[in-house]
Parts: structure tokens; sequence; C-alpha cells
């Protein structure tokens, strides 16, 4: 079929122009569009009805026109050129280098979209990966092949976190072919020269793919941002056997230029305005993480958002929420009193954590000695804000027991540097060691072979020094 | 199937999963067509002169106006006969494993049709009837042993009665004639094959009150929110508050003979999770894995939304199927919320004028309707056996926020709701079930079961647990403003032992290989123990016994660890009385004067 020019743009509004006398033109297909101007936009198409089409320009529409401007159906849908030496290499929001290097030499041409991965041929995560952030790895452990999001908020280091992970994260079973795709949507240029900096500095960058659609960049280009990615990611980590993690970030951005769309479709709005397929939306994309079944690599996600006024219930960490196994949520209080990485342990949660450790995987202990950590941690935080309405002296030996430990729990667990990578075994060590100020007889999560194996040697040293 | 003409148009329009065909006269609401050059599966929502509004079930991206659309005639049907257990399918019936087979990718690819039951299989069938036997609609014919613990059990189909002339015996395939029947000349050749559309229940001859109870192993679930045979439930709480480990509790431990599990908008990997485990675990009444009674139907959150708002249908229809065989079937679907999304995204491409929060005004009929094929019943056949469908149906309100309208509409139809809280999440109290919010309108009438069984002990127990409970949460309010200290002797007591119901009895870690599942007799037995001691604690205090004394006592340490004892060794917990007697008895001070604190 040959792609046919039209100049039959009927009407213009917001990122949507409408075509007419259209023939042959198929859903989701690629559109590009010539300015009188001499410069070129690309789109696809939303809608179509017998003899017209709605198209979504990736650019934007200012400057295109009714008479002069030519609209040319290409016949296929949205394809990414991918190879193995993408790493290494800076791409705009749509995929092209803008590191001033030579174009890709294509081994794949992808639909961005990719397919739904059959659940019958997903591989159940369960490997272990060491960020060397003890809260992550003790408390809310990661597994490869995971979608785990780092609910953030105006004005807190996430992406310092995000770069963090990025830099440490390792399997403990040893070295392997590791790839981080990197896809930035309409973060400012100082973010995003943070991230390029840092992976510069720390050699990291030789095995990244960078997507970058900056905030002056077309909105309505974050749409496909994202799908780029992953899309490189799948080639990456399926093709190339390569474990791949996948940083998105900011997703609030993307919804944002999707409600744009929606609202210029004049869709009747879910909440906040939001269209009501957002849910699904969102799912196309983080379902694309996972592991399958008889290929070694694995695409693990950690998508970044910020919360709107710090609230949890706003729908695009909400739905996130639902779809994503589990959140890593950060902390302003923990923020202002200077303790880095803010992680709030409380709400934060891997869902997948069960499968990824134990003996063999990470020690024995592991289950036991994290459900333990959580539970004196939440007591001592009540037993603190107790003690903020009634005294210090209205708590009983036990709460106070419990309030000491919440807070060096903060200091010491919580607490540790940019640069600080832990293993595994030392963030063990460091939640036995804190266990030690409180009661055995209140361990109630533990079981009793692991407190003789594990917590009895370090009492004993105590009583010893005492 | 009444001859019908065969319908064919042209796509007009396209938008996402909705396609607007023309020249469809004749076409009937709900009939599936066939759409475009590859075929893609669609039902019809809506018919406006020779224009068909078509959800389809798969992508539609490459679609082009003027592509044909053929209606197939007929509405959206499952395929029903040996081979559904241990399935694990596609919101439209088709099993993933041979759409893996027929795409030839880990990637599920438009336009695969596979058949949803292995047509070359054989089938050991072994007849119950015999050449001359009336027989009416919903009498067993014959049976085939379809897993090791599932007799499936070959009906004759709705509609049909007559004499049997001819029945067969031994291996077959499901295509097979295994029966002919004889309804006064009429001759109706019977196949183990049958086909049943979704969205039409099937009938039943008479519907009986839910008064038996189904156990799930959990504590907080069987012995203070039960859910009966036939009953409905719901699970509604925001996201990590633990709405899948409860459902995937449930399709554990659930006292049910068949388990339909669909996974319906919500994540590739749990129904991984569920397919990788189950054949591992086994059923703690039969010894058999798990897999051996359940058949899982998954549409997770990335496949097509109109094959998600169809899956719950399907899932449903199989139940009713297992049931009509005389069968207790328990259908866990995850999670409601999702399906009402995409009714919602169906509804808003049709461009219907919305109701609540953009959900179709029809939403609260649609769960209505959809809970109301629950029930426990006496099935259709002469030999009158009972058979039963309990759902319990997950709801993700979004934020939280219970006032939402799937929330709201569920509550009207289910009867007992476990409401998640996110803060006992937070403390990981595991199941977060909040016992004061929750209900189960079940619960006088299962106590007259379990009162019987456990001498009249049961309800008593109970009542006097959640009074404790209660009473905790009003003796909070004061310690928060004056303090522990402010309390009276008996008040510590009574906080005390709602703590220990608390963490020794609520609290269930879903992943301790004995704490996950605990036995009704086991329940009652923990129970009564720590009602137990808070009598004779009551009586201590007042006799002067020292209360930090009391409530350090070594046998509390046992009380706690009664949840980790195997189920063999259970009636260790009977010989705690006498422990609790014995130590108690040891610190209550000699004539019961002093008063020491």
């Amino acid at each position: 079929m040959l792609p046919r020019e039209y100049r039959t743009i009927s009407s213009l509004s917001g990122p949507l122009m409408m075509v007419e006398k259209t023939q042959d033109v198929r859903y989701d297909e690629l559109v590009e569009i010539s300015l009188a101007n001499g410069e070129k936009r690309r789109g696809r198409v939303l809608e179509i009805e017998t003899d017209r089409a709605l198209v979504q320009v990736f650019e934007g529409t200012s400057g295109i026109d009714g008479e002069d401007t030519k609209v040319r159906f290409v016949g296929k849908v949205l394809t990414l050129p991918v190879a193995r030496n993408m790493l290494g290499r800076v791409f705009n929001g749509r995929g092209e280098p803008i590191d001033g290097g030579a174009p890709l030499i294509a081994e794949q041409n992808l639909d961005i979209n990719g397919m739904p991965m059959n659940p019958f041929s997903r591989d159940y995560p369960s490997e272990f990966i060491q960020t060397g952030i003890s809260t992550i790895d003790g408390l809310n452990p990661m597994v490869r092949g995971q979608k785990l999001p780092i609910f953030s908020a105006s004005g807190l280091p996430h992406n310092r976190m995000a770069a963090q992970i990025a830099r440490q994260a390792t399997v403990i079973s040893g070295h392997e072919d590791f790839a981080v795709v990197f896809a930035a949507m309409g973060i400012t240029f100082e973010e995003a020269s943070f991230f390029m900096e840092d992976f510069r500095r720390t050699g990291a960058l030789q095995r990244t793919v960078l997507y970058i659609n900056l905030a002056d960049d077309p909105a309505i280009e974050r749409i496909s941002t994202p799908r780029i990615a992953l899309t490189a990611a799948e080639y990456l980590a399926f093709e190339c056997n390569m474990h791949v993690v996948v940083i998105l970030t900011d997703l609030t951005n993307y919804c944002e230029a999707l409600r744009e769309i929606s609202a210029a479709r004049k869709e009747v709005p879910g909440r906040r305005g939001y269209p009501g397929y957002l849910y699904t939306d969102l799912a196309t994309m983080y379902e694309r993480a996972g592991r399958l079944k008889g290929k070694s690599g694995s695409i693990t996600q950690i998508p970044i958002l910020t919360m709107p006024e710090d609230d949890k219930t706003h729908p695009i960490p909400d739905l996130t929420g639902y779809i994503t196994e589990g959140q890593i949520i950060l902390s302003r209080s923990l923020h202002r009193q200077g303790i880095y990485p803010p992680v709030d342990v409380m709400p934060s949660l891997s869902r997948l954590k069960d499968k990824g450790i134990g003996k063999d995987k990470t020690r024995e202990d592991h289950a036991d000695l994290m459900n333990q950590l959580f539970a004196a941690y939440a007591r001592g935080k009540e037993a603190k804000e107790l003690a903020v309405i009634l005294g210090e002296g209205a708590l009983s030996d036990e709460d106070k027991a419990f309030a000491k430990f919440s807070t060096e729990f903060e200091d010491k667990y919580v607490r540790q540097g940019e640069y600080e990578n832990r293993t595994i075994k030392e963030t063990l060590e460091l939640g036995w060691n804190l266990l030690t100020m409180i009661p055995v007889k209140e361990l109630k999560r533990i079981r009793d072979a692991y407190i003789d194996k594990y917590l009895k040697p370090l009492l004993d040293a105590k009583s010893k020094t005492e | 199937m009444p001859d019908k003409k065969e319908v064919k148009g042209v796509i007009e329009r396209i938008s996402g999963s909705l396609v607007v065909a023309g020249g469809m006269e004749g076409a009937s609401m709900q009939d599936v067509v066939h759409i475009g050059e590859l075929g893609l599966v669609g039902e019809i929502l809506e018919v406006k002169g020779d224009k068909a509004s078509i959800q389809v079930y798969e992508e539609t991206s490459g679609l082009m106006p003027g592509e044909p659309v053929v209606s197939t005639g007929e509405p959206l049907s499952v395929e029903l006969g040996p081979g559904i257990i241990e399935q694990f399918y596609d919101g439209i019936q088709r099993p993933l494993e041979l759409i893996e087979k027929a795409a030839n990718s880990h990637f599920i690819s438009r336009g695969i049709s596979v058949p949803a039951l292995d047509r070359n299989k054989k089938w050991a069938f072994n007849p119950k009837v015999k050449v001359g036997d009336e027989v009416i609609a919903g009498d067993i014919l014959g049976t085939v042993q379809e897993t090791v613990v599932v007799e499936h059990r070959i009906m004759v189909p709705f509609g049909l009665k007559g004499k049997v002339t001819k029945i067969e015996s031994g291996e077959h395939t499901i295509e097979d004639v295994i029966a002919v029947l004889d309804d006064n000349g009429k001759k109706y050749e019977i196949k183990m094959l049958q086909r049943w559309p979704v969205r039409k229940p099937r009938p039943v001859a008479q519907r009986l009150a839910p008064n038996v109870p189904m156990t799930t192993g959990q504590r907080v679930v069987d012995a203070f929110f039960p859910v009966a045979l036939g009953g409905t439930a719901c699970v509604p709480g925001p996201f990590g508050s633990g709405k899948t480990v409860i459902q995937h509790q449930f399709a554990k431990w659930a006292q049910a003979q068949i388990v339909v599990y669909v996974g319906c908008g919500e994540r590739g990997n749990e129904m991984t999770d569920v397919l990788l485990e189950f054949p591992e675990l086994d059923d703690p009444q039969s010894g058999q894995p798990l897999m051996k009674r359940t058949t899982l139907i998954a549409n997770t959150s990335n496949m097509p939304v109109a094959a998600r708002e169809a899956s719950v249908y399907t899932a449903i229809t199989l139940a009713e199927y297992y049931r009509d065989m005389g069968y207790s079937v328990a259908l866990m679907a995850d999670s409601t919320s999702r399906w009402a999304e995409a009714l919602r995204e169906m509804s808003g491409r049709l461009e219907e004028m919305p109701g609540e929060e953009g959900y179709p005004a029809y939403l609260g009929t649609r769960l209505a309707s959809f809970y109301e094929r629950a029930g426990r019943c006496i099935v259709n056949g002469k030999d009158q056996r009972e058979g039963s469908i309990t759902v319990i149906g997950a709801v993700s309100p979004p934020g939280g926020d219970l006032s939402e309208p799937v929330t709201q509409n569920t509550l009207r139809v289910t009867k007992v709701f476990w409401g998640l809280d996110a803060n006992l999440a937070y403390q990981r109290h595991f199941p977060a079930i909040n016992w004061l919010s929750s209900y189960s309108l079940y619960t006088e009438r299962l106590d007259a079961y379990w009162n019987e069984k456990f001498d009249d002990q049961w309800s008593g127990l109970r009542i006097e647990a959640m009074s404790l409970l209660e009473q905790e949460s009003q003796l909070n309010e004061i310690v928060r403003l004056v303090g522990i200290d402010a309390l009276s002797r008996d008040e510590r007591m009574v906080m005390e032992t709602a703590k220990s119901l608390r963490e020794d009895f609520l609290h269930q870690n879903a992943f301790h290989e004995i704490d996950t599942y605990a036995s009704m007799e086991k329940q009652f037995k923990m129970l009564r123990t720590i009602v137990d001691f808070h009598h004779q604690g009551l009586e201590a205090l007042r006799k002067g016994a020292p209360m930090n004394k009391l409530f350090n006592l070594p046998v509390r340490e046992q009380i706690a660890r009664m949840r980790y004892l195997e189920e063999k060794d259970i009636n260790q917990i009977d010989a705690l009385d006498e422990v609790i007697k014995e130590q108690i008895n040891g610190i209550v001070p000699v004539g019961g004067e002093t008063n020491a604190a």
C-alpha cells in the first residue's frame, strides 16, 4: 500500500488534529507531518472513521495550519530501531540520538507498544537483588523482574537514591550481564544532567541507555518515551540476555501528558480529571517488567513519581500502588531530620520479598528478623507518640526500650551514606544488634532457634562488656 | 441452535477497544463477532439501525475501516467438559499454554484461536445409567475421573429429557457421542462437550439458605467473620493491605471441593505465583496438590480491557457447571474493581451518560446480578444433589476510600465485609482485617452449627472475645489521653487479654508453614485458652495477685506459641488449662488480702 499524502486537516485542538477524506488508514498507525516551513513532525492515529482520522501529534500542533501542512500515513505503527550498541548512548524522548554520535544501525525494529506477556510464560521473580541500602535489602527486598516504584515528593532526594540503586544493584550469586535503561519524562535539565554526570563519573554510563524528554520538550512526546525505553529494555533483556534495571522518572509528568490528551479528546474524566483508563494505561507499562521462562535476562522496573502534596491517595501513586509489586515511600519528616535515604519504613513494602529471601538466598533468619524489626519499630513509634502527650514517665519499661530502639533504628539502620554499599550480611547483623535493646520475651515474631543462634551470642557479648 | 443468517458488515470506526461496524442488519446483542482479516474476537454491545458497537477482546492496532466483521450468531459461551480443572485460561477461556504454543512466543499475539478443551484427549467414561432409563435435565449420565480428586459428572444438558437408548463406556474424546436420548421419537445425541453462554445463569431446582460454614483456616475469618457455603463476601482495602495474599489464602485453604480463581486486571506475576505454587501445596482435606481442584483464569492488567470484563462471567459459568455436578465451589475474584473499570471504559467509549465517578449507571445492577449467581442450592436432576458457589470478591477502592461506587454497590449485595486496614498492614498485623469495622451476616446462623460441634461453648467464646476487643478500643482512648495508669486493675486485664487476642490469635502468618492454616478445632482450643486465662487472671487480680507477675507468667509464652503447634499436636493446648491454674495459684497471696500492684 502506498503511503498517501493529505492536505485535508479540518480541525486542530491541543495535541490533536482531524484529517478528512482519508482512505485505508490503520488504527494506531504512525503519521508524518510536514509543515509549510519544512519542519517534520510525527504523530499516531487515535481514532478512525470511514473517511477521517484523529491524529495525536507528538510535538504538539503549534504552527500547523489547515492548508499547507501535509500529512502522510506511513502504514505501520511507531517502531524503535534497537541494537546492542545502544548501551552508552543518549537519545531524546522519541528515540533519536542526541549525543552527537552516529545514528543507530538497527538490528531490529520493534513496535514500541510491545505485546502483553503471557502469564503462563512468566517465570516468578525470586532472585534477590542487593542494592546496598539497608531499608530496601533488609526490610523491603527487591528481586529481579520486580516493579518497585519510589513514591517521593518535591524536594526529596529520590534522584540520588535512584542513582545509588542503579550504581550498586547486584546479585549475590555473582556478576552477570547488567544494564540500566533510563527514561526521563519532563524532568529538568539539571536533574537529567545529575544522572548523566553520576553515570559518567562512576563508569556506569557504558552499560546505560538514556532516553531524555526534558521539561521543555513537547509534553505529548512523553507518552512514547517510557514505551520506547521499555522496548529497548525488552530487547536487551530477552534478546541479549541481560539483566536490565529500568528507571522511569517522573511518572507524574507522564500522567499529566495523558490527561492533556484525554481532555483534548473531550473524554469523560475519572478522578481529578485523569482519564478512566489511567490504570490500564499505566499497567501496560509496569507489566512489562518480569522474567520469562527459558530466558536468562530480566527487566526490573524502578518507576519514580512525585506525589502531589505528599498525598498517597492521589490517583497517580494510588493506581501505581495497585499495579506495582510494592512501593518505597520517602518521608519528609525523616528528610528534615537529615536522614538519608529518608525511606518511610512503615508504609513501604516489597510484595515479592518472601520469594527472594531465606535460606540459600539471603539467610534463613531474614524473614523473621524483618517482621520483628517492623513490629518493634511500629511499637517504638507508638510509644514515642504516647510520650509526647503524657511525658516519658508514663511509659512502661518495655515501651521505653522500644522507644529507644526506634530512635536508634532510624539513626543506625535507616541512615546511611550515599556511597555506602552495605552487604546483606552487614544489614542483617545491624538488625540483630539493634534488637539486643529489647527484652527477649517481646521478640514474638522470631523462631526460638534463630534467637539462640543469632541473638544469644550478641547478648552474651553485651553482658560481658557491661 | 436456531438457524441464524450469517451477518457480515464492515468496520466504520475504531477507537481503542471499541469498533463500530456498519451493514450489520440482523445481528443480535451480545453476539460474538470476528473482526478484520486477523479475525479478532469481539462482542456486540449496542445495535443502532444497521450499526453495531463491538467491544474487542484483543488489541485493535492496525485495524482499518472497511475490513470485514462477521457475526457468529452466538453469544459469548464457554466450553464445558472434562479438562477444565488444572487449566490456566485467559478471560475468554483460551488456554494460555496453548496460546504460547500457537504464538510460539512468550508474548500474546493476536487473532489466535485455540480450543478451550482438548479435542484429542481420551477420557475413561464410566456410565451411571442403563439403556431404558428415563432421565431429565441435570441427571448424571456417567462420570470421568478428571483429576485425582475431581470426579467429573457428565449431565443431561438443560432442555433435554427422555429415555436412554444408547450409552457408551470406556475411552472417549469429548466430541464422541456418549449417549443417545429418545424423547417421544425425537433423538438427541449427547457428547461430553457442552456449551453455555456466559452471561446467562445456569438454572437450579431450588435455592437453600446458607447455614453451613465454609472454613478457610484463617482465624479472624472463621472465628469472627465467617462465610457460609453459598455466601458472598467482599474484601476491600487500599493497596498493600494484603488483599491478594488473603485471596490466595482462601484459594489454598477454603473448604471447597472446587476452586475457581480469577485474576481480573491484576498483576501477571501473581498468577504465575499461583500457577507455580498450587501444584506444590497439598490440600489439607484430600492430601493432594491444590492444583488438582483448581482452575485459573487470568486477564492481567496489561491484557486487553474488554476481555477483563468477560473474565468474571467466564469464571462464574465454570463455577456453576461444577456446582451443577453437586460440588461446593469457591470463586475468588481479584479484583472486581478492575472489572468495573473495564465497564466504565467501554461505557465511556460508547458515549453513554455517566453515573457516579464516570461509572455507568448500570454498575450496581451488573454487580448485583453477578453476586446473585452465588448460592447454595439443590441442583437439577432427579437425585436432588446439593451444590454451592461461594463468591469472594476483592475490591480495590481508589485511595482506600470506601465511599466510592464500586465498594458501595458491592456492600449492598455481599453479606460479609472484611475491611482491610492500612494501619494494621503498616504494623505488619496480617491478615489486616479490621475486627471493629468488619462484619458477617452469617455469624448467628453459623453459631448454631459450631455450638453443636463444640458443646455449646462456641458462640459464648466468640461473643466474649469480640467484646474484649471492643472494650480495648474504648479503653485505648482513655490511655491515649491520660495514660495506662489511669485504668483499674480489671481494665488492665482486659487490655492484656485483648492484646493477646490480637497478637496470638488474630495475627496469622500466611508464610509460616504451620501458622498459615488453623483447623476449627485448633481455633476453638486457642480461643478457649486465651479467654480462660482472662477469667482466671481477673479472679486472681481480685484476690490480690500482683499484676506484673500475672502478666509475665511463663505460661503466656506458651499461649503465644499455640499457633505454631501442628494440627496433630493440638491436644497439647488442652493441657494449658492446668498449667494456667497452677501458675496463677502460685502468685495469688495466701488468704488473698494483700493488694500488691
